[in-house]
C-alpha cells in the first residue's frame, strides 16, 4: 500500500465539511467521477441543508469530529480530504472559540484518526497562503519555502499554523501516505459567497490609508480542479494555489466600480475589533494585516506538477464583477461618456473663441 | 552628456510659444492653441530628450479625432471638428483617456506592485523637473548598462533622504537608450511607512531581500541597491563621499547566484541637497528613526527645510563586474567579500574623479 503502486484513484474517499460551499462542491465532483467508488461526506452534527440537492450522491454521515477514529477505520478509507475550515469568526455559531475549536482541535483529532485508519493512502488539507504571516520585511512574492517571519495577529492566520504544524507531524508518523497541503488564495467566483466577495459587493468599500495591497484571488472553480486532481492523481507535497497575475486592491476595486474609502490603520483594527465584540461583521485582524500588507504567491510548483494554470486574478475577479454588477457606483460606460462630454465641450468653446475673434 | 535639452535654462523655457517639435504641418493652429492653457501647462514644452511614453495610447485617441474630421462615419461626430495634429488636443485627449483608464482599474501592476503607466505619467515627470533643471544632472557612462537582460546597478548612497535613488532611476530611464526602469531594493523601514511604502512599490521599489533581487535578476530587470543603506544617507556633512561599510554583501551573492554583471555607479551631488550638520539620537530613538537630521534649514525652517539645495549633480556609470564564472562561490565569503571591495573601489575612485570635475557643488 505504498504510494506509487496503485494508480492514482482511491476507491473511498472522506471529505469533511460537507455542510459548506468547498466541500459541497468538491463532494458531488469526487462522487460524479466513475473512478471513485464511494465519497463519504462528514460534517458537524448541526443540520445545514443548504447543499442537499448537490450531495445526493454522496453518503452523509454527522458526527463530531471526537469520533471519527473508529469510523475511518471501520469503512476502510482510502482517502481523507480535509476541508472543515473556518476562515471567518461567524457570531451566531459560537465565535472565535468555535472557529478555533472547528480548525485546531478539529484537524487533530482527523489527523489522529487518519493515522489509525490502516488503508489509509492519501491525504488532502486545505490551507490558506495564510500561512505566510505578514511582516513588514516579507519579500513580495512568497515561495513554498518561505517561512513566516511574525506569527499572525489574526485568528485564522495562527489556526492555519497550526494546522499545518499537525500535518508536518502527520508525515513523519505515516509517511506512507502521500500528503497534499494546498495553501489557497483568498476564493472569488461567480457564485462563491465569501467575506472577500461580500466586501467588493458594498458600494463604499473601505481600505486602509497610505496603503494598497497587492492581492492574488483564485477561482472558485480552479480550487475545485485541483481538489479534484489531487484526489485522483499523486502529488506530495505543499503547493501555492493562487491565480497568476497581481491586482492592487484600489484597482480592485476600481474595476468593480465600487468607490474606496480610506481609514486610518489603527481606526481599522479598532473598528473590526467593535464590530466583532457587537456581534455583526466578520472581518478581523486577517483582513485588515491583509489590506495592510497584500499577500503574493509564486504558482510555478503547481503548474509544473499538476500541469494546470488556474485562471488568472484578474479573468477571476472579471468573473465575480460580472455576477455582481448590482452596486455598482461608477461604470467603464459613465466614465468614457464624461470623458467624450469633456472633450466636445473643450471643442465648443473652443469654436466659439474662433468665431469671436 | 549634455543634451539639446540640457543647455535649455529653466528661465528660458517660457519663452517657447511655439512648442518645438515635429509639428510642422499645422503651425498655426498649434501656435494659438499653445496661448490659451500656457497657464497652467506652459511650464512642461515638449522635450527632445523626452521619451514619449503616451504614444502607446495615441493611436487610439488619434483615430476617434480622425473619425471626426475626415470621412466622419456617423457615431459621435464631435460637434466641432478638431485639427488632425493639434498639440493641445491631442495632450487633453491622451490626458482624459488616463484618467479614465486609472478610474476604471484599466492598467497592469507586475507581482511587485510596479505600476510602469503611473511612474511615466506622474513620478517621472516629476523627477525629470528635479534632476534636470533642479540639479542639472550630468550623466555619463551609460552604455555600460546591458541594453536587455539583468544587471544590478550599484551605487553610494547620500544625501539625508535616499533622493539619490529616485533621481538615477529617473535619469537612467531617460537617458537609456533601451528607456529601462531601475527597480530598487529598499530598507523594510521605507515599506512600514504608509503612503511611502506605495510610491516605493507603484515605482517599481521592493524590499532588500535576497529572495526578491533574486527574483528581479532572474526575469531579466535592472536592479539598482544602495549597499550602504542607512549608515551612507545618515552620515554627517563632514564625511561626504566616503563610503561606508557594505554590508554582508548580500547584493554580491544576489549577482553571483544569478550570475548577472554588477555595474558601479557613483553619485555626486547628494550629499550638498541636505548637509546634515548633526544627528539628534535621543529624538531618533524616540522616533524610532535611524538618525535625526539637523541641517541648516532644517528643522529650523519648518517645511521650506525640506528643499533640497541646488547643487549640480554628476552621475557615471562604471564598466560591468562579470560574474558569471563565479555561480558556484555565491556562498564563499571570501570571493563575495573581495567583490564587493572591489565594487567599493571602484566607486570610491569615480567619486574622486567625479569631484576633481565639480570643484564647486553649486556651479553651473
Amino acid at each position: 500500500m505504498t504510494p506509487g503502486s496503485t494508480s492514482g484513484a482511491p476507491g473511498v474517499v472522506v471529505v469533511t465539511g460537507v455542510g459548506r460551499y468547498l466541500g459541497a462542491h468538491v463532494a458531488a465532483r469526487l462522487a460524479a467521477d466513475p473512478r471513485i467508488e464511494r465519497v463519504i461526506g462528514v460534517d458537524a452534527p448541526e443540520p445545514g441543508a443548504e447543499f442537499t440537492d448537490l450531495l445526493d450522491r454522496v453518503e452523509r454521515i454527522r458526527v463530531d469530529s471526537g469520533s471519527l477514529g473508529g469510523l475511518l477505520a471501520d469503512l476502510d478509507v482510502d482517502a481523507v480530504v480535509h476541508l472543515a475550515l473556518v476562515s471567518a469568526p461567524d457570531p451566531q455559531h459560537g465565535g472565535r472559540s468555535a472557529m478555533k475549536d472547528q480548525n485546531v482541535i478539529g484537524t487533530m483529532q482527523l489527523l489522529a484518526a487518519c493515522q489509525r485508519a490502516p488503508r489509509l493512502r492519501k491525504l488532502v488539507v486545505r490551507s490558506s497562503t495564510a500561512a505566510y504571516g505578514v511582516s513588514f520585511r516579507d519579500p513580495a512574492v512568497f515561495t513554498e519555502e518561505t517561512e513566516p517571519r511574525e506569527v499572525p495577529r489574526g485568528g485564522f492566520g495562527r489556526d492555519i499554523l497550526d494546522v499545518e504544524g499537525y500535518v508536518r507531524g502527520f508525515r513523519r508518523r505515516r509517511s506512507d501516505v502521500t500528503a497534499t497541503v494546498l495553501r489557497f488564495a483568498p476564493f472569488i467566483g461567480s457564485t462563491a459567497d465569501t467575506t472577500l466577495t461580500r466586501y467588493f459587493s458594498q458600494p463604499l468599500v473601505p481600505t486602509v490609508f497610505g496603503r494598497d495591497p497587492r492581492l492574488q484571488f483564485l477561482h472558485i472553480d480552479d480550487a475545485l480542479e485541483v481538489l479534484h486532481r489531487s484526489i485522483v492523481e499523486d502529488h506530495p507535497g505543499t503547493y501555492n494555489v493562487a491565480g497568476p497575475g497581481v491586482l492592487s486592491l484600489s484597482q480592485a476595486i476600481r474595476r468593480a466600480g465600487r468607490v474606496a474609502v480610506p481609514v486610518l490603520e489603527p481606526g481599522l483594527s479598532g473598528a473590526a475589533a467593535l464590530a466583532r465584540s457587537m456581534g455583526f461583521g466578520r472581518y478581523g485582524l486577517d483582513q485588515v494585516d491583509l489590506f495592510v500588507h497584500g499577500r503574493v504567491v509564486d504558482t510555478t510548483r503547481l503548474e509544473q506538477e499538476y500541469g494546470f494554470t488556474p485562471r488568472s486574478t484578474a479573468a477571476a475577479f472579471d468573473d465575480f464583477i460580472r455576477a455582481h454588477h448590482g452596486g455598482v457606483v461608477v461604470t467603464r460606460g459613465q466614465l468614457a461618456a464624461a470623458e467624450q462630454l469633456v472633450l466636445d465641450g473643450i471643442r465648443q468653446v473652443r469654436a466659439a473663441v474662433r468665431e469671436r475673434s | 552628456m549634455t543634451g539639446p535639452g540640457e543647455g535649455r535654462d529653466p528661465a528660458g523655457i517660457g519663452r517657447f510659444d511655439v512648442p518645438p517639435g515635429p509639428t510642422a504641418p499645422d503651425a498655426e493652429p498649434a501656435r494659438r492653441n499653445g496661448h490659451r492653457p500656457a497657464a497652467g501647462a506652459a511650464p512642461i514644452p515638449p522635450q527632445a530628450d523626452e521619451p514619449d511614453r503616451p504614444a502607446a495610447d495615441q493611436p487610439d485617441t488619434a483615430s476617434t479625432d480622425g473619425t471626426g474630421t475626415g470621412s466622419g462615419p456617423g457615431g459621435t461626430a464631435p460637434a466641432v471638428p478638431d485639427r488632425p495634429g493639434d498639440q493641445w488636443d491631442r495632450r487633453v485627449a491622451n490626458g482624459l483617456a488616463f484618467l479614465r483608464r486609472r478610474l476604471s482599474g484599466d492598467y497592469e501592476v507586475d507581482e511587485f506592485g510596479f505600476d510602469p503607466e503611473l511612474t511615466d505619467a506622474v513620478f517621472h515627470p516629476l523627477l525629470r523637473l528635479l534632476y534636470r533643471d533642479w540639479f542639472r544632472t550630468e550623466v555619463s557612462g551609460v552604455e555600460h548598462v546591458p541594453l536587455d537582460g539583468p544587471a544590478l546597478v550599484v551605487g553610494n548612497h547620500s544625501g539625508t533622504v535616499a533622493l539619490d535613488a529616485l533621481i538615477l532611476s529617473a535619469a537612467l530611464h531617460d537617458k537609456h537608450p533601451a528607456h529601462r526602469y531601475l527597480r530598487l531594493l529598499g530598507a523594510d523601514l521605507v515599506f512600514r511607512m504608509p503612503v511611502v511604502s506605495e510610491i516605493a512599490r507603484k515605482t517599481g521599489g521592493t524590499v532588500a531581500c535576497n529572495p526578491d533581487a533574486e527574483r528581479l535578476l532572474g526575469g531579466g530587470d535592472l536592479v539598482g541597491v544602495f549597499p550602504e543603506g542607512f549608515k551612507g544617507i545618515g552620515k554627517l556633512y563632514s564625511d561626504r563621499y566616503k563610503l561606508q561599510r557594505f554590508g554582508r554583501g548580500g547584493f554580491v551573492s544576489a549577482a553571483l547566484r544569478t550570475g548577472t554583471p554588477i555595474v558601479p555607479v557613483a553619485i555626486v551631488g547628494g550629499e550638498e541637497i541636505y548637509p546634515m550638520l548633526a544627528d539628534i539620537k535621543p529624538l531618533a530613538r524616540l522616533l524610532k528613526l535611524p538618525y535625526f537630521p539637523v541641517t541648516p534649514t532644517f528643522p529650523w525652517l519648518g517645511p521650506l527645510g525640506m528643499v533640497p539645495l541646488p547643487s549640480k549633480w554628476l552621475i557615471q556609470f562604471c564598466p560591468p563586474i562579470p560574474t558569471a564564472h563565479l555561480t558556484d562561490s555565491a556562498d564563499d565569503p571570501l570571493v563575495v567579500f573581495n567583490l564587493a571591495d572591489q565594487v567599493r573601489e571602484t566607486i570610491q575612485q569615480t567619486l574622486h574623479t567625479l569631484l576633481e570635475r565639480r570643484p564647486d557643488p553649486f556651479g553651473p
